[in-house]
């Protein structure tokens, strides 16, 4: 089970039409790899951060698949040209079940 | 790179140490607004060995650079925000928080981190900021103080460095703690390990200049606790002086020894004039 797995994005408040923005999120997590071991030999299992979604108004604008081999709190940036007034949904999903999300409202005008 | 260039004795040398500040004139601003102090005149306890202190953002390239400059790009700022929760949580046997008695960490630790190491005159002992937050687990709060450079000293150390960017380091080198400054100078400028260096071999006389695939810096320790992209975690002063004291292959001494203690406050005075950074990003 993950600890103090806290979301953060930043997304600006508007944006004019046509515009290029700059998305940045970032999700505190250890993302153990399942390689490690501890004092004792075991393999310690893995878990990770193994998918990421960004949707606008219900419309998926992108969906990436995590590998073990990301570093621990893993972040995105992606620029986004936002045709209308609406809100971002961000999503992460964990190996132990857990999902987070965040939500962005923005004003297109 | 022309500093770099006129230090290095040899002309056909030169060209190695060019590109070895990656933009000699970017100036770091945080959040758009903490101006800091990334070059200044030396202080004149340095006596002329250095004329101009450089913070180690100086000699980072663009993007490492870029990450400090933004709250949300600088990894270390996950550990204030879990310290920021530890500072409201009350622990030990007297039931109280850091907040208890200091209150708003952003109001009132804002001067702390820039005089530290300092002397503390009730104890009558010169203590590092991780020490003086150990003191007041232990006497204040009658909790267990946390273990020298371990994730939670770090984080705390790290919640009241970042209350203070900006502000300018001022240690004292006087008064009770002259003996000690003198035994870290001492330190400072003496040849360790099978590899017969001293801090000043890198850091006085070769910073600028190209340590296998990397530039030294100044080992100025304004940036501490530091975020290093190398192990991915803060790092405090005395473990980053083991590293280097290891490297020189030589047997270390053990952080919170005296003698690591009085090396920081003199590395420390070093840096007098530059601003606080902690938690800084290095690689």
């Amino acid at each position: 089970m993950a600890d103090n797995v806290t979301p953060r994005v930043r997304v600006p408040k508007s944006a004019k039409a046509g515009e290029s923005i700059a998305i940045k999120t970032l999700i505190s997590h250890q993302m153990e790899s399942g390689q490690r071991k501890d004092k004792d030999g075991n393999a310690i299992p893995r878990s990770i951060i193994n998918r990421f979604t960004c949707d606008f108004n219900g419309q998926n604008v992108l969906d990436v698949t995590i590998e073990p081999a990301v570093s621990t709190n893993p972040y995105f940036e992606f620029q986004a040209i936002v045709p209308e007034s609406g809100s971002f949904t961000f999503t992460w999903y964990d190996d132990d079940g857990s999902v987070y999300t965040d939500t962005k409202d923005i004003a297109v005008g | 790179m022309k500093k770099a260039a006129l230090k290095t004795a040899l002309g056909a040398l030169a060209f190695v140490a060019s590109g070895a500040f990656a933009d000699e004139d970017a100036s770091l601003v945080i959040n758009g607004e903490i101006e800091i102090v990334t070059e200044t005149a030396a202080a004149a306890h340095l006596d002329g060995a250095l004329k101009t202190v450089y913070s180690g953002w100086v000699f980072r390239s663009d993007e490492t650079q870029a990450m400090q400059a933004d709250d949300f790009d600088n990894p270390g700022m996950l550990a204030v925000e879990s310290a920021m929760a530890t500072w409201a949580t009350a622990e030990g046997t007297n039931g109280k928080s850091c907040a208890d008695c200091h209150g708003d960490a952003s109001e009132t630790m804002t001067e702390v981190r820039a005089t530290y190491p300092k002397w503390n005159e009730k104890a009558g002992e010169l203590r590092t900021l991780g020490q003086q937050i150990n003191a007041c687990r232990e006497t204040e709060m009658g909790a267990e103080p946390y273990k020298t450079d371990s994730a939670e000293l770090l984080a705390m150390e790290a919640l009241i460095s970042s209350v203070g960017r900006g502000t300018t380091i001022n240690v004292a080198i006087d008064g009770p703690v002259a003996d000690i400054w003198a035994q870290g100078k001492e330190l400072y400028y003496t040849r360790t390990g099978q590899l017969d260096l001293s801090c000043a071999s890198c850091h006085e006389q070769n910073y600028g200049n190209m340590i296998r695939a990397d530039h030294l810096s100044q080992g100025q320790i304004n940036g501490f606790p530091t975020y290093r992209l190398n192990n991915a975690a803060l790092n405090g002063v005395q473990g980053r002086f083991k590293g280097c004291v290891r490297d020189t292959r030589a047997e270390t001494y053990a952080p919170n020894s005296p003698e690591f203690i009085a090396l920081e406050l003199y590395v420390a005075s070093r840096g007098n004039g530059l601003s606080v950074e902690g938690p800084s990003v290095r690689n």
